[in-house]
């Protein structure tokens, strides 16, 4: 009798600690359709590419802008789809989108997203563009790896399956495209899957 | 015997225990963030946090966020070490029990 009150003890404890400081209310459904996003994205900025440029991406094309254009509303669109099924899955649990669990996630999650998004931006006005693929996928692996402290720790492994395809993109710079597919596309949906099969189907 | 004299009657509550688990995870937490979490009521609350400051396993500290008036709690040292001998003693007895 007395054992099962100390168990009740453990398990209480061990819900507050987690509540209190990780949040866990990220949706996997959002992953899938991030990874959809960029699929879609890819396969626009490949046929613009193949089409208009002759398999040639040139710095400052029209095609080149359209291709950014496309990455931006790509970023845009899984930002927007992230917050509203997580806000809605908040809601479900009846916890709250805005406390200090998600701020603490969002600023960690942020910090090397910018400090990336930057360097690239400051690396592609210098004309080195073969390595934004790879820089793109390490960065955002690192915000990922750096990101699960505060959430769901499964995220850490999303997070070094990017690093690996990053740096093999900066291995091979030809690769990019494709692995830039990989990660952002494919990896998001598989892992947005096994996530949502295992924390939101319950 | 010894596991008995482990189990900390300071602890010996839930908001207490969860006062505790709280704050052995986060820098600080303020009262509101306590309440939330706990579901407990301003005066029950109150009336733990100082029991757990009288016994100085945490720090209360007073402040102004603007004009808001806002108190903040952190463990201490001496609570860090007897919240964790509590839970091995917590363990322990779960695991003769078994």
């Amino acid at each position: 009798m007395e054992s099962k009150d100390y168990l009740k003890d453990i398990s209480e404890i061990k819900d507050l600690m987690n509540k209190s400081s990780r949040f866990i209310s990220l949706s996997g459904l959002s992953g899938i359709l991030a990874g959809i996003y960029a699929l879609i994205g890819a396969a626009i900025a490949y046929w613009l590419v193949m089409t208009y440029s002759n398999g040639i991406l040139i710095l400052d094309g029209q095609i080149y802008r359209l291709c950014m254009l496309t990455l931006c509303l790509v970023a845009f669109l899984s930002i927007v789809t992230g917050i509203f099924l997580t806000t809605r899955k908040a809601k479900k649990h009846g916890a709250k989108i805005w406390d200090a669990t998600s701020k603490r996630l969002v600023l960690n999650f942020l910090i090397p997203l910018i400090v990336g998004g930057l360097y690239i931006l400051i690396i592609l006005s210098q004309g080195k563009y073969g390595q934004s693929g790879g820089l793109m996928l390490i960065f955002y692996g690192l915000a990922l790896v750096n990101a699960s402290k505060y959430s769901i720790g499964d995220i850490r492994y999303l997070g070094y399956i990017q690093i690996i395809l990053g740096l093999i993109g900066a291995w091979r710079p030809g690769f990019g495209f494709w692995l830039w597919v990989i990660g952002f596309g494919f990896m998001h949906i598989i892992y947005g899957t096994w996530m949502h099969f295992k924390y939101d189907r319950k | 015997m010894s596991i008995i004299t482990n189990i900390n009657k300071l602890f010996d509550h839930r908001i207490r225990l969860g006062i505790m688990s709280v704050l052995m995870v986060n820098e600080y937490a303020d009262f509101n963030m306590l309440k939330e979490l706990l579901g407990a009521t301003d005066g029950n609350l109150a009336s733990h946090t100082k029991a757990l400051e009288k016994g100085e396993y945490i720090k209360v500290e007073k402040q102004f966020i603007g004009r808001k008036p806002n108190t903040r709690y952190s463990t201490t040292k001496l609570g860090r070490a007897a919240f964790k001998k509590h839970i091995e003693a917590l363990e322990s007895i779960i695991n003769k029990q078994k």
